[in-house]
């Protein structure tokens, strides 16, 4: 067993440390006071090419490994979370599934631009009704005269209003099935612009204030027949491929705020004193860094094991949904407890916008929400366990 | 044009620092390409796009540094050369600037960037030692390059403004943080690096021995604390004598 990184994915590493400590973490303050999307970023991101990272390079991506991407969420959620979560999305819900299981056509046509950041590609499984029990899906595609015909609604989506967003893969239902638990559920694709899919204007959110979330309406939206990605009915099997993914690469990212969290509370408390000496002297001080270093670790190698077993397997339950739990639990709960320490360790000071933390604090609490919540994790690895 | 970048893997300036119980730096920590380094590999690459030709970096540390030269082959250099040997632990300036320079002589390069010191030992004494050793001109604190023909013109660096200094090729030029904004790596190309070559030289390939150290250090003394100043407080009548009186004594006037 071998715990070293490969030299490219130290240098990916390295690219995206200095990246994200001199471009993203300047911006991210003003970026979340006002809440806004950072194009410029998102532009040079694109041009270093961490957008095509996991991808072939037959569509412009970098040939990298999972692993490779996850290092590059991690630091640069590090900087800023929100932007973190724009590049996930972008990539592990945007561009992966229509890599993983477009046509030749449908990639020709979107990965380029994707894979390059000049384009933004949204999700749309979530619905007002609907999250992780995707069974309740209410969004209907029926096809009517050569085209899909789309009604319904979809939240908390994404990258899907940015001036950038090209469109987004939405699941819906295509077949009542008489008996079925679920109807039958495919993916669509939907650019934007298209008559009847509206944007609706962006979320107030407790974090995550430099990313871009909308809720998405469909009113007899009509896209050609062709549209649909993958085989029709095969949505569910899709989305828990891609959920699977999109764990691991939130864990990645819940790695990189907890660490943002445990680097500020260590640099303050070296120069907080009290009673005449640093904060960080106090044993009381010291253990909650100790646990947050710890904690820190632990979440990183399991977020890194599972992003080396999803790199080898293309199996979507098992071992890799159970370690992509694992992680992604284990990572977003860290993140949250070490927000909190932090937070606490600056005093008064971690309960206002002077110092990052308070940031934090609130940007990780939907890590424990986002892309399957805490509960639904452990209801997966309780399965896994044969529960 | 053959352009030669020396290269150096230094402590991340951004974390701790440490000197081992011989009062070498530590480097069992993260380490990184020296910042000032990414200078003057940009004014290198810049030269290349501009006249064309190739550039080498050339680096001297242990194995692990071969990340270093990987970085700047990411931003788009040729090929490296890393030369690492046991014996070379611990080298003091000339042993590094007689490395090098036997490193740099095989590869006759027209022209050869080092930062003005490096972020760690900072001695700024390797980059006058190796033009020395390699019998060529040296154009220091370039904050400004151009390159015709054979004639080199730097724009050097002074605390009033800058000296225009020319000196003809093949030299060595020393590059100050002014000279260019460094680019970041792409992804791919730090997928391309992996393909560059990085030739290993130890000891023996370059023909020199170890030889005896012309330094080594002491002692380490932390810098005096600053001492407080002195506050006068002025009524309208004694300030000006008192600041005068003051100069005076410090021998500033």
């Amino acid at each position: 067993m071998d715990f070293e990184l490969s030299e490219e994915q130290r240098a990916v590493r390295e690219l995206c440390r200095d990246f994200a400590r001199e471009v993203v973490a300047p911006a991210a303050e003003e970026l979340d006071r006002e809440h806004r999307f950072p194009v410029e970023i998102v532009r040079q991101m694109g041009e270093m090419g961490l957008f095509g990272l996991p991808f072939a390079e037959q569509w412009g991506g970098a040939g990298a490994d999972f692993l490779s991407y996850c290092l590059a969420i991690e630091e640069i959620s590090r900087a800023d979370a929100g932007v973190g979560i724009t590049l996930e999305a972008a990539v592990s819900l945007g561009a992966a599934p229509i890599h993983d299981f477009g046509t030749q056509e449908q990639k020709e046509l979107l990965l380029p631009d994707l894979l390059a950041g000049r384009k933004l590609w949204a999700f749309g499984l979530t619905e007002p009704g609907a999250g992780s029990d995707a069974g309740a899906t209410r969004t209907r595609a029926e096809l009517n005269d050569g085209d899909w015909v789309i009604n319904g609604s979809k939240q908390f989506i994404t990258n899907s209003g940015t001036d950038i967003s090209a469109g987004v893969t939405i699941t819906a239902v295509t077949a009542r099935r008489a008996g079925a638990m679920r109807g039958e559920i495919s993916a669509v694709l939907v650019p934007a612009g298209t008559p009847g899919y509206s944007v609706q204007p962006a979320y107030r959110k407790l974090g995550w204030h430099s990313s871009d979330t909308h809720p998405l309406a469909f009113d007899d939206c009509r896209v050609p027949e062709a549209s649909l990605l993958g085989r029709r009915g095969g949505g569910y099997q899709q989305f828990l491929k891609t959920l699977t993914g999109g764990r691991i690469a939130i864990a990645a990212l819940s790695v990189g705020l907890a660490q943002a969290c445990l680097d500020a509370a260590l640099q303050y408390a070296k120069e907080r004193s009290a009673f005449g000496r640093p904060i960080s002297a106090f044993q009381a001080i010291q253990f909650k860094l100790a646990d947050m270093a710890m904690e820190v670790e632990l979440a990183r190698w399991a977020t890194y094991r599972a992003a080396v077993t999803y790199e080898k397997s293309q199996a979507t339950t098992g071992e890799v949904q159970r370690l992509a739990a694992m992680a992604k639990l284990y990572a977003s709960e860290t993140s949250k407890r070490a927000a909190d320490q932090a937070v606490q360790i600056h005093g008064g000071y971690g309960f206002i916008e002077d110092y990052p933390v308070a940031r934090y604090w609130r940007d990780a609490k939907v890590n424990e929400i986002g892309e399957g919540t805490s509960e639904v994790q452990r209801m997966l690895i309780a399965r896994e366990l044969g529960c | 044009m053959k352009i030669v970048v020396t290269v150096k893997q230094v402590p991340d300036p951004n974390g701790a620092q440490a000197l081992e119980p011989d009062n070498t730096i530590a480097r069992d920590r993260e380490v990184v390409l020296d910042p000032g380094d990414e200078y003057g590999i940009e004014e290198g690459l810049q030269l290349k796009e501009k006249h064309g030709g190739e550039v080498v970096l050339v680096s001297m540390g242990p194995e692990k540094a071969r990340d270093a030269i990987r970085k700047g082959l990411s931003m788009g250099a040729d090929r490296g050369i890393l030369i690492t040997d046991e014996q070379l632990a611990g080298a003091d300036a000339l042993l590094t600037a007689r490395a090098l320079a036997a490193a740099i002589k095989a590869e006759k390069p027209e022209l050869v960037i080092c930062a003005t010191e490096s972020y760690d030992g900072s001695t700024g004494m390797v980059p006058p030692m190796l033009a020395e050793l390699l019998g060529v001109p040296q154009l220091t604190f370039a904050k400004q390059v151009e390159v015709d023909g054979q004639q080199v013109t730097v724009h050097r660096q002074t605390e009033e403004g800058y000296q225009v200094v020319e000196g003809s090729a093949p030299c060595l030029v020393t590059v100050t943080a002014g000279i260019a904004e460094p680019r970041y790596a792409s992804l791919k190309g730090i997928m391309a690096a992996r393909s560059k070559e990085v030739k290993v030289l130890k000891l023996g390939d370059l023909g020199i021995d170890r030889g005896q150290p012309a330094e080594t250090v002491e002692s380490i003394a932390d810098a005096d604390a600053r001492e407080a100043g002195e506050i006068v407080e002025d009524d309208g009548s004694v300030g000006v004598d008192r600041i005068m009186a003051v100069l005076q004594s410090a021998k500033v006037l």
